[in-house]
């Protein structure tokens, strides 16, 4: 790799968060935002590229469309052996530059509109209050991560897709080889293949046997062929289950950590909209960055990223940027945080982001209101956090109410 | 206020019909903004501006 600019340090990423601190980014890469904002890192796989952590120099990367998101390019950094996969074995839009990502996008952006999401908040409601009836049934704890934050947002994107919900064992044990870092090469091609596979047939079985279901619809357009639509499927399944679920049960976790404002939303539910702003700003769950590779010699925050170097912009420390958010490592559940990154910025930003909103809005309003009682079934320090995930988040939360 | 968006930028992401209900939409055809009031009363500049910066596509343009 050219370096265009030597500097001092490296710095090995994803680096570790500090003990005690783990909703707080690591404090290495906040060091870098403070004192170096754009800076050197060296990969889990020794890969080197460029860090940027500021709020400005995020939006200004992911933004600028001289930073390809083409992950095909030499020079794009990956954060876990399952994404290098990923693009191998079969590329989504995630990873094109447009054309090509805005004619695969633009197909899906009436799917996932504000009004039409606004429109499933009695069906999204009604999944969510049958997980909560299941769970207390007869029971006074459970581990709300298997229980109710990974099975309702799994629900409403099976159902949005027309993936068969009873399948979700399957697809949900191989994205979590694929966004594992200590996976294997040989666990995450398997993985892959089995999911691609899985899902051209899916896509096989539509041609015959039509659903209202978004794979459905692609598969009637005609101008796609099955691989396209098999990864497409796959990135809106991944990222429709793997984001909200670990949302929501982190979020859950913050507030029981944060007394004051667990009872203030509590007391006001009106809150809830204004509060999911806020946890997705101060939790980021996509912790380890978001790739790219500049195409051009570019300068961000001063420095010169020459064509070809990979970039990754750590939008969870861009989010506690207290040039944006005053006072930011502290949860405040009342803030203005719109500004916030946590959905990304520029063409790529979450095509699902409306959905991730209503989904988390009724799971913690549902949360609270049916179980006034929730606590934390374990000591905190025995949480078990997804230090090892492309997504952050907790592997378990035993609560009890 | 004058207040434009660009169709062509636009990435649907529907950020600006969060922040601004009554003056940005989306196409049911393709969730592609459209303004619904290009002179919106100054009691919505403020949400307006606020859906121009956050627009991730720099889609929105105020005059």
């Amino acid at each position: 790799m050219p370096i265009a600019e030597t500097l001092d340090t490296t710095l090995d990423f994803p680096a570790a968060r500090a003990s005690g601190c783990p909703f707080d980014p690591a404090p290495d890469v906040e060091h870098a935002r403070r004192e170096e904002p754009v800076t050197r890192a060296t990969l889990w796989d020794g890969f080197s590229c460029w860090l940027v952590t500021r709020h400005q120099d995020v939006r200004d990367v992911l933004g600028d469309p001289r930073f390809s998101a083409d992950a095909t390019h030499p020079g794009f950094p990956f954060l876990t052996p399952g994404l290098r996969e990923l693009v191998d074995g079969n590329r989504s839009f995630l990873r094109m530059d447009d054309p090509d990502h805005a004619r695969l996008r633009r197909m899906l952006t009436a799917d996932f509109m504000v009004k039409k999401m606004e429109s499933m908040r009695p069906e999204v409601q009604r999944i969510a209050d049958e997980l909560v009836d299941r769970m207390t049934d007869g029971r006074t704890s459970a581990d709300l991560v298997s229980e109710f934050a990974l099975p309702l947002p799994s629900l409403v994107i099976c159902l949005l897709l027309g993936v068969p919900y009873g399948d979700h064992d399957f697809f949900q044990e191989r994205s979590r080889v694929l966004l594992t870092l200590r996976s294997t090469r040989d666990e995450v091609r398997t993985s892959q293949q089995e999911l691609l596979h899985y899902l051209t047939r899916l896509a096989e079985s539509k041609h015959d046997a039509p659903d209202d279901g978004i794979i459905s619809r692609l598969v009637a357009r005609g101008d796609l062929v099955d691989t396209e639509i098999a990864a497409t499927g796959r990135l809106l399944l991944i990222a429709g289950h793997e984001t909200t679920a670990n949302m929501t049960a982190l979020s859950t976790l913050a507030l029981l950590r944060n007394p004051d404002q667990l009872a203030r939303l509590r007391e006001d539910p009106s809150l809830t909209k204004v509060a999911v702003e806020e946890l997705l700003r101060y939790l980021t769950i996509v912790h380890s960055g978001v790739p790219r590779v500049a195409t051009e010699d570019v300068t961000v925050g001063g420095r010169t990223i020459s064509a070809g170097e990979g970039v990754l912009c750590t939008i969870n420390t861009a989010n506690r940027d207290e040039h944006v958010f005053p006072d930011a490592d502290t949860l405040d559940i009342g803030r203005d945080a719109r500004r916030h990154v946590a959905f990304g910025f520029g063409v790529h930003q979450c095509l699902g982001q409306p959905l991730a909103r209503v989904e988390l809005q009724i799971a913690m309003e549902t949360l609270l209101r049916r179980l006034p009682g929730l606590r934390l079934d374990i000591a905190f320090e025995d949480v078990s956090f997804r230090h090892d995930m492309g997504i952050y988040g907790v592997h378990a939360l035993p609560v009890a109410w | 206020m004058r207040v434009h968006a660009d169709q062509e930028k636009c990435c649907g992401a529907g950020s600006c019909v969060l922040s601004a209900p009554d003056v940005f939409d989306q196409r049911d055809a393709d969730g592609i903004v459209v303004v619904l009031d290009t002179e919106p009363p100054a009691e919505l500049h403020e949400a307006v501006r606020e859906a121009a910066a956050i627009c991730p596509a720099a889609a929105i343009s105020l005059s």
